[in-house]
């Protein structure tokens, strides 16, 4: 569904990924897995158009057996029209935008008539949601704004559904509750690509992980092995 | 000094301040989303009057389609503007985008005065629009009304747009967060344009206006309008539409009541008070009566 082949980007002179080369099949759940600035987020970035990799390439197709196009010198809005959704770092909600605004705005390229239909789906999925819909977004709690920046992405009726850094600044148990969801998003088809801090849950939910260091893929392989594996313990499993 | 002298000058001040208001929306609308000030903005008072002057007296139009006209070349100027000046300098320190646009206000004043003439030209409306209406004490022009009605009905229908359309919240999405807005799917390019053409539209439609209300135009008359529907969109929270309104009312009623109330030999220290209000406002409010902390882009 998607490759990530032999990616090289920079930040300004600043060379921040070497060869990263990712890839992710339909159906599945891929965690992105590294320290603080190993270039998690910068990947996420390239693949979603925000940057563009200097070399190597990114390969897309919105589902199984459908055609791969290039998508590494696309704009991110063209990206989104293909049904790849990038739910950012922080969350990013609009907090000057009300909660249904901000839904709306997940909807932006939508041109059918079901996105009030898909409103209502996401407010039986996060009720609280639906509760404060007129208020604006920036007073929500930081669970809450989890949630609307989950369901905005989920607006626009994503195959690939991108997501950094979920449980940044996150109580346990709302943790558990997005990572639930997130199971059961992708238990209706939809593949997900997550970057996590917190290594612990996200090989837990997700099938096959890359570990990234200093802006390399140092390790990668399904997700029970690695958590198995003493390199990743020691690193991020907090064990000895 | 009886009620209806007051009430002239309150309705004179409401005039007055229609006009800042419909400057001020283009420098907050524009300032939200870029976080640039538009120094060419008041050029575009400028164009717009002339415009008026061309397609009334050159062309000969009904006045409907003169302000229509007016309107249009405004959202055209400021879409050339923004793809000049603004979209070139993305990404880079505010302070040259500043720069750049002080060069394309400088640049239209002299494209004006070397190919209109530095002389100020008369500029007379229809003589239906200097009918005097007396109502009680107060006594206007039909051109004062139509400012008036005008001004409000294009507020009421920036207001909608901006609250209730699907551009209006790609708008404020985009002011907020050009990044996540991108990954929503907004083009921001066009978003950008369309709040450029919108606020230079309506700055335009002022400009028709001043040279309805005043009479004279003349290249250089963009500045002073244009500075103080600056202060106004200042004092009102700048990036905030309803406060580049409350702005512009509170700026023109002050400014006509103390040149009106106070003993002639004051009338000259006009613009000193408009900016002490300004100075006053900031220290006591530092984002404006209205506006928000909203930060740099990054």
């Amino acid at each position: 569904m998607l490759s990530v082949e032999n990616i090289d980007v920079y930040r300004g002179k600043t060379h921040v990924l070497h060869q990263v080369d990712i890839h992710v099949k339909h159906g599945e759940i891929i965690a992105l897995i590294g320290a603080n600035g190993a270039g998690k987020t910068t990947t996420l970035r390239t693949i979603s158009g925000l940057l563009n990799p200097a070399r190597g390439r990114i390969l897309y197709a919105p589902g199984k057996g459908k055609r791969q196009t290039e998508i590494s010198s696309l704009p991110p809005e063209q990206i989104v029209s293909i049904g790849v959704s990038h739910c950012p770092e922080g969350r990013g909600v609009f907090s000057q935008l009300s909660v249904k605004e901000n839904l709306l705005v997940g909807a932006y390229l939508r041109k059918d008539n079901k996105i009030e239909q898909d409103i209502q789906s996401i407010y039986e999925m996060f009720p609280i949601l639906e509760e404060r819909s007129t208020q604006a977004a920036g007073n929500l709690s930081g669970g809450e704004q989890m949630m609307l920046a989950l369901g905005r992405s989920l607006m626009s009726r994503p195959k690939l559904l991108i997501l950094d850094e979920p449980s940044l600044g996150l109580a346990p148990l709302v943790i558990e509750t997005i990572f639930n969801k997130l199971k059961k998003i992708n238990t209706e088809g939809v593949t997900i690509l997550i970057v996590e801090q917190n290594a612990i849950m996200a090989l837990e939910l997700s099938h096959r992980a890359y570990v990234l260091e200093t802006g390399r893929v140092t390790l990668f392989g399904r997700s029970e092995d690695l958590a198995l594996n003493p390199q990743v313990q020691k690193a991020y499993l907090g064990g000895e | 000094m009886d009620s209806g002298y007051i009430a002239q000058q309150l309705a004179n001040g409401l005039i007055l301040g229609s006009m800042y208001a419909l400057v001020a929306i283009g420098f907050s609308m524009i300032y939200g989303i870029v976080r640039l000030i538009n120094f060419a903005h008041g050029d575009i008072v400028m164009i717009g009057a002339f415009t008026t002057l061309g397609l009334m007296e050159t062309a000969g139009l009904p006045f409907p389609l003169v302000a229509f006209g007016v309107l249009l070349t405004g959202c055209g100027m400021g879409i050339l503007i923004e793809r000049v000046s603004f979209r070139p300098m993305r990404g880079a320190p505010q302070v040259t985008g500043f720069i750049a646009s002080l060069g394309i206000s400088i640049m239209l004043q002299n494209l004006g005065i070397l190919t209109l003439s530095a002389q100020p030209r008369n500029f007379s409306f229809p003589s239906y629009m200097q009918h005097i209406l007396n109502l009680g004490p107060v006594s206007f022009r039909v051109v004062d009304l139509v400012i008036i009605l005008t001004a409000f009905f294009l507020m009421v229908a920036l207001i909608f747009l901006v609250q209730k359309t699907k551009l209006g919240i790609a708008m404020r999405a985009t002011a907020e967060n050009i990044d996540v807005a991108r990954l929503m799917g907004i083009d921001i390019n066009k978003t950008i344009m369309a709040t450029f053409a919108i606020g230079s539209g309506l700055a335009a439609i002022a400009g028709l206006m001043w040279g309805g209300k005043f009479g004279q135009i003349d290249p250089l008359m963009g500045y002073v309008p244009g500075l103080k529907s600056f202060v106004a969109a200042v004092i009102g929270g700048v990036g905030s539409i309803p406060g580049a309104i409350l702005g512009a009312f509170i700026l023109g009623l002050s400014e006509v009541l103390f040149v009106g109330l106070l003993p002639p030999i004051y009338s000259s220290y006009r613009d000193a008070f408009v900016f002490g209000i300004l100075i006053i406002i900031l220290i006591a409010m530092p984002n404006g009566l209205l506006g928000k902390d909203i930060g740099d882009r990054a």
